[in-house]
């Protein structure tokens, strides 16, 4: 049943390219079909339903690919920020061809996240990293702008440094372990101590993975990436695709393959907190609101994995729920971003003001979504980053939970004053024409704000059903 | 072990003049030779079907396709070429200075090899592709997919250049093909006209 996540979409990218005209224009609404699809079943499905072969399909119908609760979590988020992307990237881009590729190339880029939580493989994970990667590339570039062949070709440099240390691990690991599945390696990890080549095999690819989720120092290719791509692709790019490509598998290789040595907490720690500081304090300086969301996301995901070196459920749970919490209110905010730019022409915060007035929506979805970001209660962004600081504290860490509360200060401080530079104080005469938002952006807008109101209202219900079984990923 | 150094420095700088080589079709041929040196490598390193691999698709077909898109274009002129692809030759060779000082260094120290390596368990290559890597050749059909738009995204022919600024003028023969003349003389290197274009009238740059 989960090779259908890989096939249903594969099956649609090649009817859509057969050369009959009409197929074109069934595009959009198949794509926004399947994430719909992808977001009922993740949240209905149960787990024995998703692992049960399809005799039909024959052999294809019993890949080894695996879904557990860790994976259902990636895969809602997953089709959270398809369904975000996709309206908003429709609605910008104007040219129809392009349009069509940006479908397809979404298409290919969510089979290749979709196929990286669901393979229990280490060379089968580089193959989905890879094409992830590589739509990736060309939706940054779609614009064949300066900017955006720029912000693709640094991802490119750095990717590739990153698929080069990931290779090197895999072929140290098959040397020393005799294997490259999840299990085998897992296996042998556990009963015999890590060697020397080992460690660097495991060193080479947390490093990988850094790069590739845009970590501190790694981070040098995420800022304009984001910023220069077209905003259906940002959405794409800061919603899932870091989180799915870097974070999501640190989480996976670290908790139930590697384990967990004093040195890998010691390393995941330290980087979280820096990616924490650093990305913050990056943030404040910022006058474009594309760059400035960019540098709030490495600090928001350096919780992610200072919350993942804690090594306990609890932090293990935090991180995971803070993963998917970041993809809501972060694809919210880069949607938000899209209407201004939209309807003002620029991203300079410097030249906006007043916006509320004439974009209501935009602006009040924009308050949640900082909110969230920031830590307010009652919303879902407080509860997950509570959960990360305790379980910092908790474990000891006292020192790292401090720099977390006083980075929050930080990220109030800078999402306010993005606040009072777009949205509020006095409407900039130049902007006094301009309207609300097309229909076609508020929906996601308003789909994003009420999950983050909704999941931070009903949160007593969300910690039993969603966030105590995650920490069974412990084994 | 030697011919081996030998042959990684020999890679090495190949895969930079590659890099550096502002002529086409110099860099393309530097590149077929870094993939020869590789799949002679890997016949060393006893992956014979790896080496086979790499040369007829890497060193030969690929290098076919190279010869065959270059061939499609005009070279630049030399004060274009300089314009475009200015030396920064310390730059570049930097890292793989280091990285070659760095592997000469590393074969005086002993890394501890202490594990006992796992029995190597003989196999079809091709039972294993089509039987336990099912996910892999999956994933090979999705980056080629990829790879299509890619090529479609980007290399997609336009109607003028993106750095031309100037309104073409010119009037031309009811042709879609523009001599080499006419190509120099409104300074373009090529052009696709669309059908119902009217050639005589000035055609505005595309946006």
């Amino acid at each position: 049943m989960a090779s259908l996540l890989i096939f249903v979409p594969l099956l649609g990218i090649i009817s859509l390219n057969l050369p009959f005209g009409s197929l074109r224009r069934l595009a959009f609404p198949f794509a926004l079909t399947l994430s719909f699809a992808q977001a009922a079943a993740s949240l209905f499905l149960p787990i024995d339903l998703w692992n049960r072969p399809l005799p039909s399909l024959g052999s294809l119908g019993s890949l080894n690919l695996v879904v557990d609760r860790l994976g259902i979590v990636l895969l809602l988020s997953i089709a959270i920020a398809m369904f975000a992307a996709l309206p908003v990237g429709w609605l910008t881009i104007h040219e129809e061809s392009k349009r069509f590729s940006f479908v397809n190339l979404l298409l290919i880029a969510v089979m290749g996240m979709n196929g990286i939580v669901l393979v229990r493989d280490f060379f089968s994970l580089y193959v989905f990293l890879e094409v992830t990667a590589v739509a990736s590339f060309v939706l940054i570039c779609l614009d064949r702008d300066k900017q955006g062949l720029e912000g693709g070709f640094k991802y490119l440099v750095l990717s590739a440094v990153a698929t080069a240390l990931m290779l090197t691990a895999i072929a140290l690991l098959l040397m020393t372990t005799g294997g490259t599945s999840f299990a085998e390696v897992a296996a042998a990890l556990r009963f015999h101590s890590p060697n020397s080549l080992t460690r660097i095999a495991i060193a080479c690819f947390v490093g990988g993975l850094c790069i590739k989720g845009g970590l501190v120092p790694f981070h040098g290719w995420l800022p304009d990436a984001y910023m220069s791509a077209p905003s259906g692709v940002s959405i794409l790019l800061a919603g899932i695709v870091t989180k799915t490509t870097g974070i999501y598998t640190l989480i996976r290789l670290v908790t139930g393959v590697f384990g967990y040595s004093s040195q890998i907490k010691s390393v995941l720690l330290f980087i979280g907190a820096l990616s924490i500081v650093i990305g913050a304090l990056a943030a404040l300086g910022q006058r474009d609101f594309k760059r400035m969301l960019a540098y709030s996301s490495i600090s928001q995901m350096g919780y992610i994995i200072l919350s993942l070196g804690t090594g306990t459920a609890l932090g293990i749970a935090g991180a995971v729920f803070h993963l998917f919490n970041h993809a809501v209110f972060k694809s919210q905010l880069f949607i938000n971003a899209a209407a201004v730019e939209e309807q003002t022409g620029t991203r300079d915060m410097d030249a906006l003001g007043g916006l509320s007035a004439r974009m209501p929506i935009t602006g009040a979805t924009s308050v949640i979504a900082f909110l969230s970001t920031a830590g307010i209660p009652p919303l879902a962004g407080f509860w997950s980053k509570l959960i990360i600081i305790i379980a910092v504290w908790v474990a000891g860490y006292r020192t790292y939970a401090v720099v977390a509360v006083l980075a929050g200060l930080i990220t109030c401080a800078y999402f306010l004053s993005m606040q009072r530079r777009v949205f509020f104080g006095t409407l900039v005469e130049k902007l006094n024409s301009i309207k609300e938002a097309n229909v076609a952006i508020l929906i996601p807008e308003v789909v994003l704000a009420l999950i983050t109101i909704g999941v931070g209202v009903f949160f007593p219900r969300i910690l039993n059903s969603f966030i105590l079984p995650i920490h069974g990923v412990l084994g | 072990m030697a011919i081996d150094l030998l042959l990684l420095i020999g890679l090495t700088i190949s895969a930079v003049g590659s890099i550096l080589k502002r002529d086409m079709v110099k860099a393309a041929i530097a590149l077929a030779l870094t993939s020869v040196i590789l799949s002679v490598l890997m016949f060393r390193f006893s992956s014979p079907l790896a080496a086979v691999f790499e040369l007829s698709v890497c060193a030969s077909l690929i290098t076919v396709l190279f010869m065959s898109t270059i061939s499609l274009t005009k070279p630049l002129t030399k004060e274009k070429e300089e314009k475009r692809m200015p030396v920064r030759a310390w730059h570049i060779v930097v890292l793989p200075t280091l990285l070659i000082v760095a592997a000469l260094l590393l074969t005086f120290v002993k890394i501890p090899m202490d594990f006992t390596a796992p029995p190597a368990v003989p196999s079809d290559v091709r039972s294993v592709l089509w039987n336990n890597r099912q996910p892999d050749l999956l994933g090979q059909i999705l980056v080629i997919i990829a790879g299509f738009f890619g090529v479609l995204v980007l290399f997609k022919e336009r109607l003028f250049r993106a750095d031309r600024a100037e309104v073409w003028t010119q009037p031309v023969r009811s042709m879609s093909v523009l001599t080499p003349k006419e190509s120099d003389a409104v300074g373009i290197n090529s052009v696709e006209v669309r059908e119902g274009t009217n050639l005589g009238e000035p055609l505005s740059r595309k946006s």
